[in-house]
């Protein structure tokens, strides 16, 4: 039996396939919430490593506001939810 | 009673009181994280918590609604409210959801603000109940420690609110007169960040 030739077009996952979505989770600058909370909250509501959780708050600390989720309406508002939950100021909104 | 009567009132523990001059932090341990905590900066805590606590739950559908009222909203565990609070402290903690689009914050917050307001109440009660008012050694499974997390950070939204915080490191008590009833509070502030990042780098 022989191999069939590999050359099978990968769906885009993971990041590459969020980055198409058209919703995306906001999170706000903010005085009060502290650096390596911010970091921690990504780390525990997104699963993301901690390179990148704390790229994120690095990019909300310094630019004002970062995407830190993207995909359905509906999983948006959820993020928001929790991420409301542990007091960041988050929004969602329709990425153009 | 104004709210800031209410939330810097002259009797009740401030950063002068013994055993606050010292900031406590958390260590981690099996499990979770445990730190030790004087009576006034139990009491401090425990203080803040509980205002943050009754803010939350005093205007809430449910808390309007009484549990047998038969109010369809309240039932369903929806919130009557669409407009964001004006209280500015509850307005932090429990923000719109959509930055530019009213309809949909409202809707959001039809569908959210109760579970975040019992959420809060449930942290806040979860603080209440594992850190004694005399203070002593408190020992918190991670679960707890999640909820701490919160707790403390809720409180320090509503006193940065509060206490006018509006930059990043900014010293408050400088441009604060000598006798504002404010300014003891500038020390718990920075107090409980203090505590809570401990919490943070306990848990990492």
């Amino acid at each position: 039996m022989g191999v069939a030739p590999v050359e099978v077009e990968q769906p885009a996952t993971g990041q590459d396939a969020a980055l198409d979505a058209p919703w995306v989770t906001v999170v706000w600058n903010d005085p009060v919430n502290l650096m390596n909370y911010v970091t921690y909250v990504f780390q525990k509501v997104f699963g993301y490593p901690k390179a990148k959780a704390e790229k994120l708050m690095l990019d909300v600390h310094h630019k004002g506001k970062a995407v830190v989720s993207s995909g359905t309406r509906e999983a948006m508002e959820r993020d928001a939810e929790t991420l409301h939950g542990y007091g960041l100021w988050a929004t969602v909104s329709h990425q153009s | 009673m104004s709210w800031d009567d209410k939330w810097f009132p002259a009797d009740e523990p401030a950063a002068d009181d013994e055993g606050l001059e010292v900031a406590a932090s958390f260590r981690p341990v099996a499990g979770g994280a445990a730190a030790f905590f004087e009576q006034a900066q139990a009491g401090v805590i425990r203080y803040l918590v509980s205002q943050v606590a009754e803010l939350v739950s005093a205007d809430s559908t449910a808390a309007d609604a009484g549990i047998d009222s038969g109010d369809l909203e309240a039932q369903l565990g929806l919130s009557n409210h669409d407009q964001p609070p004006d209280d500015p402290v509850l307005a932090r903690l429990l923000p719109d959801g959509y930055s530019d689009d009213p309809e949909a914050s409202a809707e959001f917050r039809r569908y959210t603000e109760e579970t975040l307001r019992s959420g809060k109440i449930a942290s806040a009660q979860t603080v209440l109940s594992s850190l004694p008012p005399g203070g002593g050694q408190v020992e918190l499974s991670e679960p707890e420690c999640q909820q701490w997390l919160k707790a403390l950070n809720d409180v320090r939204l509503a006193l940065s609110v509060r206490l006018g915080i509006t930059e990043d490191n900014e010293d408050m008590s400088e441009r604060m007169a000598a006798d504002d009833p404010r300014a003891a509070y500038v020390w718990v502030y920075q107090w409980l960040a203090y505590l809570q990042e401990s919490l943070v780098e306990a848990l990492s």
